[in-house]
């Protein structure tokens, strides 16, 4: 039977969720295509966290090992290179995480396999593998026919699929020896640093007014103040804003970022990146305001407002100075 | 310290209008405006700032049409010293691990310290070049780096995670970074800047030069057979408010007022 292969990713001790989305699609393409999954878990003393995979897939695939107690490039690439020449998957699925984008690439040269990155949906027929894309920032769909391969190597953007996983499958575990760590590039791991919380915590308010690239110049920032101090609302925004440092890092939405619940979430100038919809596409309320009428943020906004941000902002602020 | 950086033209989509031929095979460019890769412009800020301090030389590279010398320019006016020009356009339908072919093919004899792409181009975001150069040249690298520390022979270097997270690596040098924006402030560049290096002479090289057949590159060394565009269609979605300006933000203070949060 044809194996798809899922590679686990975990941090500190909690899986991602990401794993569980991958596991999604891999079992449905496993059903439709009769294909066994396989979860590929590196880690150290890790039995316990990969064992939550075992209602999810077929088989689990544990390879334990002090170097891959946390990822590492080098030692990464060598333990899955094993894997993936003793089995052959037709299918190698990986996250378009930080760990994803580090490893997939590097193994694709490697391995010698066809790679495409960030997909948002894949279909497998007759053993030919297609994938939608989204490319020029979310506004052009681009679906792709790969060459005909015995191998494909996919990543999938994280919330493109459920990660509330169906149950119901019992894996059985295999143990991998780890390979003898011979072809390392020197790269070291010396630990995580999370950023500190200063200034205002975003994901705390219940309002937000969020600000993309389209504020233009940080001058234009008072006039969304005024705004947001009007209805009591926190200021927040994308990372272009934040890379500027016109507002600081802490009040970034998105996976780099943080994520947000608020109930109302008002966007200006943002176009909607995939990475900025992951921190606020759970809000209550999304209400967009975009001179763009094909930016990506309309296609989750509950309301738009096709229109330039400075007209709109004055007169907003003026409706509840009353 | 000698940096190479790659550079990457790509069009400015943010405010414009896109459009797609009818077979739904390309996107048509003509009228599209032509910039430096946002990525890139924080790598090369990087590397001169790193030359700067360390002394060397920085080394840009475009894989492109003549129409690409723009963003060796505007790297030059930023302080790199020398600049080549992949002029190939056989590499149209390339894929990423093509490109990487060519850019590996036109670098692989220089002698670097570093190598600095993106982590990503905006127009197709494969995220692959920089990666699979680090493989074809079998060096260390780390991807997504949001800081750089330089000691002798080795640095230390920060990786962006999710939610707010890094992580802290040590590798040795010479090394591939991919870098991601935000890492430092990009100098402006003015037309002033760009006409005093418009002397500087570019390298340019092409596919044959580098010994590249037809069958490597483009279409046929892609893994990709065929790829099918379309716009995303309008209009799904959010409710667009309607109305003169006054009446939507009118309905706008409605909607905002009926959650009952203010
Ligand atoms: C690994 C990685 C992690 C990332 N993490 C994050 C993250 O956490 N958060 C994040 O936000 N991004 C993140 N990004 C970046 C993301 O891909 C986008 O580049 C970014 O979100 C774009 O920000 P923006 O919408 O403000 O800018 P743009 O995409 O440039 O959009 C600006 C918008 O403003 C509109 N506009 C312009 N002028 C006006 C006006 N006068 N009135 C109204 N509208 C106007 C334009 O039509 C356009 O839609 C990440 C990228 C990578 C590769
Ligand atoms: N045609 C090109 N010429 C030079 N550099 C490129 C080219 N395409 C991609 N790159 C580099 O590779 C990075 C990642 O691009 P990509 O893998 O295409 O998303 C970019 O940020 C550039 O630094």
């Amino acid at each position: 039977m044809e194996e798809i292969v899922v590679l686990a990713e975990h941090r500190d001790g909690e899986l991602r969720d990401i794993t569980f989305e991958m596991l999604t699609i891999a079992n449905q393409l496993g059903k439709e295509n009769d294909m066994a999954v396989t979860a590929l878990f590196l880690g150290h003393e890790a039995s316990d966290l990969s064992n939550r995979l075992k209602g999810a897939c077929d088989t689990i695939l544990l390879m334990e090992d002090p170097e891959l107690a946390h990822y590492n490039a080098d030692h990464y690439l060598m333990a899955i290179e094993t894997v993936i020449k003793s089995r052959n998957p037709i299918v190698t699925v990986i996250g378009h995480t930080a760990m994803g984008m580090d490893l997939a690439p590097v193994m694709a040269a490697r391995l010698s396999l066809p790679l495409v990155t960030d997909c948002v949906a894949v279909n497998v027929v007759d053993k030919k593998l297609d994938v939608l894309r989204q490319i020029y920032g979310g506004k052009i769909n681009a679906q792709l026919t790969m060459k005909p391969s015995d191998q494909y190597l996919i990543t999938l953007r994280p919330g493109s699929f459920d990660a509330e996983v169906e149950q119901g499958k019992s894996a059985d575990t295999q143990t991998v020896p780890a390979p003898s760590w011979t072809d390392l590039k020197g790269r070291q791991f010396l630990g995580y640093i999370e950023a500190e919380l200063k200034d205002v915590d975003i994901a705390a308010a219940d309002i937000l007014v969020s600000i993309g690239r389209g504020i233009g110049k940080p001058e234009n920032i008072s006039l969304v103040q005024d705004f947001a101090d009007s209805i009591g609302a926190t200021l927040s925004c994308s990372r272009p804003v934040a890379d500027e440092e016109w507002l600081p890092k802490s009040r970034q939405v998105g996976t780099s970022g943080k994520t947000v619940r608020p109930k109302i979430y008002i966007a200006f100038g943002i176009s909607g990146a995939y990475q900025h919809q992951a921190g606020m596409k759970n809000a209550d309320t999304i209400i967009a305001v975009n001179t763009d009428p094909r930016a990506p943020i309309f296609t989750i906004a509950h309301y738009g407002i096709v229109e330039d941000m400075f007209k709109v902002l004055p007169l907003l602020t003026e409706k509840f100075a009353k | 310290m000698n940096i190479v950086v790659c550079v990457r033209q790509v069009p400015e989509v943010t405010d414009a209008e896109l459009e797609i031929n009818k077979e739904g095979t390309e996107i048509l460019k003509e009228d599209l405006e032509m910039d430096i890769n946002e990525w890139d412009n924080y790598a090369v800020e990087e590397a001169v700032r790193i030359k700067e301090e360390h002394g060397g030389k920085v080394t840009v590279v475009t894989l492109g049409d003549e129409d690409c010398e723009d963003v060796l320019r505007t790297s030059l006016a930023m302080g790199a010293d020398e600049a080549i020009l992949i002029n190939e356009e056989g590499f149209e339908l390339s894929d990423a691990a093509g490109i990487a072919k060519g850019i590996y093919r036109a670098i692989r004899d220089l002698s670097f310290d570093l190598l600095f792409t993106g982590v990503q181009c905006s127009d197709n975001g494969w995220a692959q070049v920089g990666l699979i150069l680090a493989e074809l040249l079998g060096l260390p690298y780390a991807s997504l780096v949001v800081g750089i520390e330089i000691n002798e022979g080795t640095m230390i270097v920060r990786r962006e995670l999710e939610s707010n997270t890094e992580e802290k690596l040590q590798i040795p040098m010479p090394a591939i970074l991919t870098i991601q924006t935000g890492i430092n402030s990009p100098r402006y560049v003015s037309i002033m800047g760009i006409q005093k290096v418009r002397k500087i002479e570019i390298r340019e090289t092409d596919s044959e030069e580098l010994g590249l057949s037809e069958e490597e590159i483009g279409v046929k060394g892609s893994h990709v057979a065929s790829q099918k565009l379309s716009l995303p269609p309008v209009g799904e979605g959010a409710e667009i408010l309607e109305g003169s300006l006054d009446e939507i933000c009118e309905k706008t203070a409605q909607i905002v007022l009926d959650k009952g949060v203010i």
